[in-house]
Formats: C-alpha cells, structure tokens, sequence
C-alpha cells in the first residue's frame, strides 16, 4: 500500500504535465496518462520495476470523445505486482509513440492493435497489418465495422444483395 | 549468433503455410546462405477467427464455447481463465469443490497440452516410438476428460461461477489409469530420449534464446523457465487453490531446445503431483455457486422483496483482493447461474426465470469496470483483459495469448541454424494456432 503511494507520488512529481489519474478499481492498478507521455512514463516505470511489458491492446468507445484508449499492462517479477496504464487517443489525431526500442514484443503487439483499430504507432519499424491481409479495407475491431460485414478475397459467384 | 557468410548472394526460401509441419498457418520467409538461416521473417494470420469481435456480440456465457478454441489442446485451462475473469468483475467466490475440480482438471489439460507438445519434439528428430507412447498416454488423459465433461476437445465444461456438472464416480479408477499411463510414458521416454545421443545431437545448443531476450520479447511459461528466469503465475499470483498445494516450478539452463524438452517434461511430473494432492484433499459439497447458500428461487424472491445478504457472509478468495466493498451487493442481486432443470420443467416461474436467463439482453451483467485476470496456460500467462459497459454483453475481451508472443521472438531461436534446426525449435515452443491468432 505504502509502495503505491509512493510510486503515485513519484509519477505525480516527476511527470505532473502528463499525469491524470492513478486508483486502484478492482484491486489492480490503474495509471491514467495523456498520450504524449506514454514513451517517458513507460520506460520511467520500467526501470522502476516493471520490466516485463504484457500486453497493448486498445478501447474503442464510440462515441465518446476522444474515441479511442491503449492499454498497457506491466509486470514487475520482483514485487509480483502488475500496473495498467492507460492513455486517451483521438480519431483524428490517433498517433501515438510507438515502444518498441523499451520492449522487443511491442513489434508485433502495435501491429496488432494498428491492424485492429486503426491507432498509428509513430516511429514504428515495420507497421503493417498482421492478422488480416494486406488487401483488407478498414479496422475490424472498431465498434463502427459491421459484425457480420464479410471482404472476400475472390469475386463470389452468386454476390450477396 | 555471428557468423561470416561464405556467399555473396543469398537465397530466399518461403517455408509454409502449406508446409506440413507449420501447421498450415504461418509463413517463415527464409534468408538462406547455403543451409544457414540469416534471417527469417514469420509471417501470421491464416488461421484468424475474430474472437474478439464475436465475443463482444455474444452475451458473457456464449463466450465460453469460443475460449475452447483458443488453445485447443488444453481447453480447459482457457475456460478456467474466462470465466474466472468475468468472477472477478462480479465478485464470486466459488466453491471449494468446484475450485478442487478446476485445478484437477487444469492440470490435467497441462499434461495432455505437454505430451502434445513433447510428441511432435521427438517426432521432428525421428524418434517416432515416442511419439506414439505420448499419444497413447494422452488418449487415456482424454478418456478422463471425455468421462468427466462428455467432449474430449471441446469441452466447455467450467461455468461462470462453477463448473457444469461433479466428476463421475469412475472418476478415481481412470485417472489412475490415465497417470498411471503417463507415468509409465514417461519413463521410457527418459530411456529412450533423455539421454539418446541422436537426440541430444539435434537439440542440445539449438534454438536457443538468451534470458534477457526472453524477458524483452514477454515469453512466458516453459519457454522462459528454459532460460533459468523463475516466473509462473501459479505461484507469483496464487489462484484457485494453487497456494495450498505443494509443487515445484521446473527451470532450464541454457534455453535451447532440450531444456525446453526436459522442462516440459518435469512439469508433467509436477502436475501430476498437483492432481494427486487435489485429490486427496478434495471435499464434498456442490459444484456451482448460488446453490451453496441459497437456492437461485429464494435469492430472486429475496431481491423481489427488497432483501439484501450482509456482505460480510461473502467469502472472497485472495485473488480478488480490494474488491470486498462496493461489488458484494451484486453477487446476490444479479442471478448468473441458470435455475434448476427440474424447477423449469415443472413450474412457470421457472421457465420463465430460465428464458430471462437465456435471452440476450438478460443473464449475467456484470458491473461497470475492466479487469484483467490471468491464468497459468500450458504455453504460459493467458490473460483476459475485460472491459464491461453493465450490459449482458462484453464491451471488450482481448486475449493476452501466449503464443503470440513466442512467434514474435521466434525469429531469434531460429537465425543462425541450419533449416533442418527450424523444425524441432517451432515444435519445442508448442506454438497452437488458435491461441495465436484468435
């Protein structure tokens, strides 16, 4: 508990212009940021402890403003603890930095989330689709992509009206 | 690992996706100086299903099935990790037994994933007798878990708040005659392979992977225990019952493919450990939640009548820490297990607190919030990351998949090898498409 405080505090003292909240809802710990300070918090929080990066996906909350959230989970071995961090990223500004030089795995999970979701990861070596096809039209993971919108590859032979 | 190439050009050799041992789904763009790999570039998304997508149009409990087909080797385990995620977000402590048979059963989707797994390793370096002893052994595994959940790969056998029904009363007489087997396999496998010179040969310093390249590409489970780094969510996050049970966690040295094999294969011995200890100590009682304390009638009656439990009555398990206070008003307010057969058969209430049950925008609702839980696969952490907007359906559930992160780092076990080398490695990590790809 003690440690928590403290880490808040740190985070709070060291990067006040990116900070925006920190709580703990259901148990686990939630770090919210604003997207510019996702390189610096990130990689602060890694030499902190939290060397181990589990996963980056992303939110997408239609309709609200800005639309988009990039989760990132860490993971300190030392203290068993995880830490989420969380920043908010616009439809029309959807750049963020990318994280690859802290951490090797986020190579493919920003491909993912890019293929996904449509969130660009600046600076990002190699940023191509990874689970759907290079010929594929829009984001499937975004609430506005149709459940059962179908993009076949061949021409079908009898065209759904 | 650095080497002077002995020609200028290269040749480009494209390995899968309909190479037989890629498992048809994923494409290694080799760069090849004579039979030497420089460089290889793994290419995915032939087996994508959106899960994710599906998931979030599905209500919370038509999401188990689809979980069975993540890592299909070891469902249950991934049913475990569903299930327990959406328990956290609506604060359910399950009961004992139903928690004794989760982990009976976990472990043993462990063994059968690992005997999946060590088959093929030795099948790649030509040992096929063992190949077919870790078959055979596996089919008595599954047997079991046919017996216990009626499907042998499909199984979705763990319910939100439980498990769908008790072990059968044969239970003890073929699990032993399934760990009997395994036990048996094992031995000779050791005879056979552990110390076999060919074997040695082709996996001894291959494929190996430094532990700080480990930790940078987030390998999790057996591949990272090979490199000697000691991390398994069993132990550092306690779930279920894990912290009463006595088990050891298996590391490697060197991170090549024969410590991965050995890993794997005391990593079964541990497990069956684990099942015998379980078993042991596994009481009486029932298997589903609301049924322990109060019948599913009398808590909508109750909620009906504006009554509420105290929530200090609520148990909680350890693993839901900081979420005694504001959630226990929903673990009897909202129903999230079906109403007996026999009540809806007979009675109309019961009929129709089954179809509100049922229909789409009813059923289990969890509150608003985003939790994310993980469990020990048998590739490594599983994790769900769960958003709920307080409807009947998931706002978000993303898979933190194992093997995702393995083939991400592949490339490096890979470079530097002979091609023959690509085949035992890919076997060695047990990459399952499923999970890869959701």
């Amino acid at each position: 508990m003690e440690r928590k405080e403290e880490l808040k505090k740190e985070i709070q003292d060291r990067f006040g212009e990116f900070y925006v909240d920190f709580s703990s809802p259901f148990g686990e710990d939630t770090l919210i940021i604003k997207k510019e300070g996702i390189l610096p918090v990130l990689s602060f929080l890694k030499n902190y402890g939290f060397e181990f990066l589990l996963d980056i996906t992303a939110v997408d909350y239609l309709g609200k403003k800005p639309r988009f959230e990039v989760v990132y989970h860490l993971l300190s071995f030392k203290e068993k603890k995880r830490i989420r961090v969380k920043a908010d990223v616009d439809e029309d500004e959807s750049e963020v930095i990318t994280v690859t030089s802290l951490w090797k795995n986020a190579d493919w999970l920003e491909r993912e989330v890019w293929d996904m979701y449509g969130i660009i990861f600046d600076g990002h070596p190699n940023l191509k689709r990874i689970l759907m096809y290079e010929e594929f039209k829009g984001h499937p993971l975004r609430k506005d992509y149709p459940f059962r919108k179908r993009q076949p590859r061949i021409e079908l032979l009898y065209p759904e009206d | 690992m650095d080497f002077k190439p002995l020609r200028k050009d290269t040749m480009l050799l494209n390995m899968g996706p309909s190479h037989p041992a890629m498992h048809g789904i994923i494409r290694i763009l080799l760069e090849l100086d004579g039979e030497r790999v420089v460089k290889a570039d793994v290419e995915i998304g032939y087996l994508h299903r959106a899960f994710e997508k599906t998931a979030e149009n599905k209500t919370y409990l038509q999401v188990i099935p689809y979980t069975d087909r993540l890592n299909y080797v070891s469902p249950i385990i991934n049913n475990v990790g569903y299930c327990m995620t959406v328990e956290k977000l609506l604060g359910i402590e399950v009961p004992e037994r139903a928690q004794y048979i989760r982990v009976i059963m976990s472990e043993i989707s462990r063994i059968t994933d690992h005997l999946t797994c060590l088959g093929p390793i030795a099948m790649e370096t030509g040992a096929m007798t063992v190949f077919l002893y870790m078959m055979r052994a596996r089919e008595f595994l599954y047997d079991v878990v046919e017996h216990v959940t009626g499907a042998r790969l499909t199984v979705s056998y763990v319910r939100i708040g439980g498990v769908k029904a008790d072990i059968p009363s044969n239970f003890d007489s073929l699990l032993k005659k399934g760990i009997d087997d395994t036990k048996k396999c094992l031995k000779e496998t050791h005879g056979l392979l552990s110390r076999n010179k060919i074997f040695i040969d082709r996996t001894r310093n291959v494929g190996v992977i430094s532990q700080e390249e480990a930790i940078s590409y987030g390998f999790t489970g057996p591949v990272l225990r090979s490199t000697g780094f000691y991390y398994d969510v069993r132990k550092a996050f306690p779930y279920l019952i894990y912290d009463l049970l006595d088990f050891e966690v298996p590391l490697g040295e060197r991170g090549d493919n024969y410590d991965r094999y050995m890993v794997r294969m005391q990593e079964i011995e541990q497990s069956i450990r684990i099942i015998e200890q379980a078993m042991k100590k596994i009481p009486k009682g029932d298997v589903m939640v609301e049924k322990k304390k109060l019948e599913p009638y009398s808590v909508v009656d109750m909620s009906f009548l504006g009554k509420r439990i105290h929530p200090e009555e609520v148990k909680l398990s350890p693993n839901l820490e900081g979420s005694e206070k504001e959630r226990s008003k929903f673990i009897y307010s909202s129903k999230f297990t079906p109403p007996p057969k026999e009540e809806v058969y007979t009675s109309i209430e019961g009929l129709i607190k089954h179809f509100m049950f049922y229909i789409p925008t009813e059923g289990i609702k969890p509150p608003k919030g985003e939790v994310y839980f993980a469990v020990e696969g048998a590739n490594g952490e599983l994790g769900y990351y769960l958003v709920s907007d307080g409807s009947s359906k998931p706002y978000k559930l993303h898979v933190r998949a194992p093997c995702f992160h393995l083939m991400a780092g592949f490339h490096r076990m890979i470079e530097g090898y002979m091609v023959a080398d690509i085949i035992p490695t890919f076997a060695s990590i047990n990459m399952i498409g499923g999970e890869l790809e959701r």
